[in-house]
């Protein structure tokens, strides 16, 4: 059986998937900041048919808690083989705008906290031969749009990154996979506007579940993304500059 | 903001509509709003709507807190539908005490509604079965209640159509069962004299029953039906697999309204009978399609077009050789536009412990209409009377045009019910039915 450890554990999409590998039996460490939060998904989990559910308290967006963090996953479910980062901010983009210390938080946060993380686990599982690093990034990171390039400037370097790692540990037997959501319908969305492309946390989650079990490298959730992304993509820069999407 | 409930009708604005992802401790909403909680908005009519107040959702209050699989007791947040509870309970060997027609309804919105199912003869409704719940109401705060605790409160709440204040957690006795499966027998029957028959008959003997009944044909056709009679199958495993375009089938859009008129529903009606009297007979089922036929099809309301439809249900008594639901079908089928899914059962004696609880003994019947404005206003006014007339009373959680006088001479106990509703909240129901104003 799967044994899975959880960062960001009390996001929406972390619990709908927490929940797929919970129906099959599954170990997991949940990771998150809050406590009473942290509790009330485990409680869920283990009703759902988990083996077994620990839960370890920590701010993932700051460095100074990793070292910690290394220390106490290995104690709290051993023989680990699966890391799945789920946690991030949908900053104000305005804001990053006007301050520069909001859109390094940002890049912190979503980028380089989750470098400091992955790059110890990828030692790990590197040693060990095996193991599947899982990591929710964004379509937002495909292509810089006026709208939340501070976001996706992150996500962006995010999914880059994990292209390099990716063929880096091929060679060790590691899997490493790019999770990348369109709109889902969470709280992180709650003050947009739903429209047509939203998809719920719970589909969104089988998703994220199926692409972790059949080790994609590549994971668009839900699966139309991929050729909306393309779209946008192939449109040339001297078009996109004009456009509001 | 824009929330429906499930007939479509009627269609209202609210003030605020809310979500919160964590079990509240307070109430998110000011002094000066009402608010009603909306899990799956698969009430009928206006029971969960809040016109221009507003509306807690509890879509995402949807985690279980524990469950036993020794004792198959079952404690989960309210907005956790039945088919989760199913999908967690079925496979370690329990089962849903009472199902309502749909697995896509909250454990909040089954106890707010005290639902019933095919086994009220031998069950009661949902609300017999809840152990005990958390309440989040504005003026005490965290109260928790239980049939033998808090409990006027704990009776006001099962039926209490959410004004009693938000449930935030419930806790629930499963029962054990050996597998997913269903011993089913159809019968075929030509008349209401026949239907109370086969029924008295299945009583004893079967866990489950229900039938669908025509209620546009007349003449020697009138009263024909398809009774469906069932218990827990002892098997464990048929090992068969849903076919995989069943999760596809979904009501694209609105149907136009030309599509329902009384020839295609003639022809719905004598269709079905015919293809339920050819299956007649006994077989093994899955309990999904047993109990929730119509989850197959999603969005399956927007067939009765973008206006929306009414569901009338009532209970009468079964005297005088059921004289009373005779006389209201043929009051259904005199008018016409009649629905194609009507159903009928016999309720039990088992007493809920809801103040405002719906079920009484004798017969329950169900229908759909297609909303036509007042020429179906005018149908269901007219019904409603014989079902007063008759002693009988409908069911708030598919109301949407229920006068007040009704309402009040159907339940009496509304008045002792008032002295525990939350003083924040209300819906369009309540408002209608007791003639109060929004605050």
């Amino acid at each position: 059986m799967k044994k899975i450890v959880i960062l960001g554990a009390t996001s929406a999409i972390a619990q709908s998937v927490a929940r797929n590998f919970a129906a099959d039996g599954a170990s997991l460490l949940l990771v998150g900041r809050d406590e009473q939060r942290l509790t009330a998904v485990a409680g869920d989990i283990v009703a759902r048919g988990a083996s077994e559910v620990q839960t370890y308290v920590c701010d993932l967006a700051d460095h100074g808690n990793h070292e910690a963090l290394f220390q106490a996953v290995p104690q709290k479910l051993p023989c680990f083989d699966t890391i799945l980062i789920a946690y991030g901010t949908l900053g104000d983009q305005e804001k990053s705008q006007a301050s520069f210390d909001v859109f390094k938080k940002e890049f912190d946060t979503n980028f380089l906290s989750v470098v400091s993380i992955l790059e110890h686990f990828a030692r790990v599982f590197e040693e060990s031969g095996a193991g599947t690093l899982a990591v929710i990034s964004s379509v937002a990171g495909d292509r810089g749009r006026k709208s939340n390039y501070a976001y996706g400037t992150a996500k962006g370097a995010l999914s880059l990154y994990l292209q390099g790692l990716r063929n880096r540990l091929f060679s060790s037997g590691v899997d490493v996979i790019t999770i990348k959501p369109g709109f889902v319908d969470t709280p992180m969305t709650a003050h947009i506007e739903k429209g047509p492309l939203f998809a719920s946390s719970e589909s969104v989650g089988r998703n994220i579940y199926q692409a972790m079990k059949k080790k994609r490298n590549v994971a668009y959730v839900p699966w139309f993304w991929r050729y909306i992304m393309t779209i946008i993509k192939l449109i040339p820069e001297c078009i996109f500059k004009r456009l509001s999407i | 903001m824009k929330l429906d409930s499930w007939g479509k009708y009627p269609s209202v604005e609210h003030r605020q509509v809310l979500t919160p992802g964590w079990l509240p401790t307070e109430l998110p909403f000011s002094d000066s709003e009402t608010y009603l909680c909306y899990g799956q908005g698969r009430s009928y009519g206006d029971s969960c709507l809040n016109a221009d107040g507003s509306l807690l959702r509890t879509t995402d209050l949807n985690r279980f807190i524990s469950f036993d699989t020794e004792t198959g007791v079952l404690r989960a947040e309210s907005g956790v539908t039945l088919e989760e509870i199913q999908k967690v309970a079925v496979p370690r060997g329990w089962f849903i005490p009472v199902s309502p027609g749909t697995k896509y309804v909250s454990l909040g919105g089954a106890i707010a509604n005290d639902v019933h199912g095919k086994n009220h003869h031998t069950s009661g409704t949902f609300g017999c079965h809840v152990r005990r719940m958390a309440l989040l109401r504005s003026d005490q705060g965290i109260v928790e209640c239980a049939p033998d605790e808090n409990e006027e409160l704990f009776c006001a709440t099962v039926a209490g159509l959410g004004l009693t204040g938000c449930i935030l957690w419930a806790e629930i006795q499963l029962k054990p069962v050996k597998g997913p499966y269903i011993d089913l027998e159809t019968i075929a029957f030509g008349s209401l004299d026949e239907f109370w028959e086969i029924s008295k008959a299945s009583d004893q003997d079967f866990e489950y029953t229900v039938s669908w009944i025509d209620c546009v044909s007349t003449g020697d056709a009138f009263g024909r039906g398809i009774f469906m009679r069932g218990n827990h199958s002892e098997q464990a495993d048929k090992g068969e697999r849903k076919p995989f375009w069943k999760d596809f089938l979904r009501v694209p859009l609105h149907f136009p309204e030309w599509t329902l008129n009384n020839f295609s529903m003639q022809a719905f009606n004598t269709a079905y009978f015919h293809a339920g009297k050819t299956r007649a007979g006994k077989k093994v089922v899955h309990y999904d399609p047993f109990f929730y036929p119509l989850d197959a099809i999603s969005d399956w309301n927007k067939i009765y077009g973008k206006r929306g439809f009414l569901q009338f249900q009532c209970v009468v008594p079964s005297e005088n050789n059921n004289a009373a639901i005779k006389g209201l079908l043929s009051k259904v089928v005199e008018a016409g536009n009649a629905s194609f899914l009507a159903v009928i059962k016999e309720f039990g004696n088992v007493a809920s412990p809801g103040m405002l609880s719906f079920p009484q003994q004798g017969i329950t019947i169900c229908m759909d209409f297609p909303y036509r404005g007042e020429r179906s206003l005018e149908l269901f006014h007219r019904l409603e009377d014989h079902v007063a007339e008759a002693g009988g009373r409908l069911y708030p959680a598919k109301d949407a045009c229920m006068t007040s006088d009704h309402f009040k001479a159907f339940y009496p106990n509304s008045t002792e019910f008032k002295r525990h509703i939350d003083p924040r909240c209300s819906s369009s129901f309540w408002r209608r039915v007791m003639g109060e104003e929004l605050i």
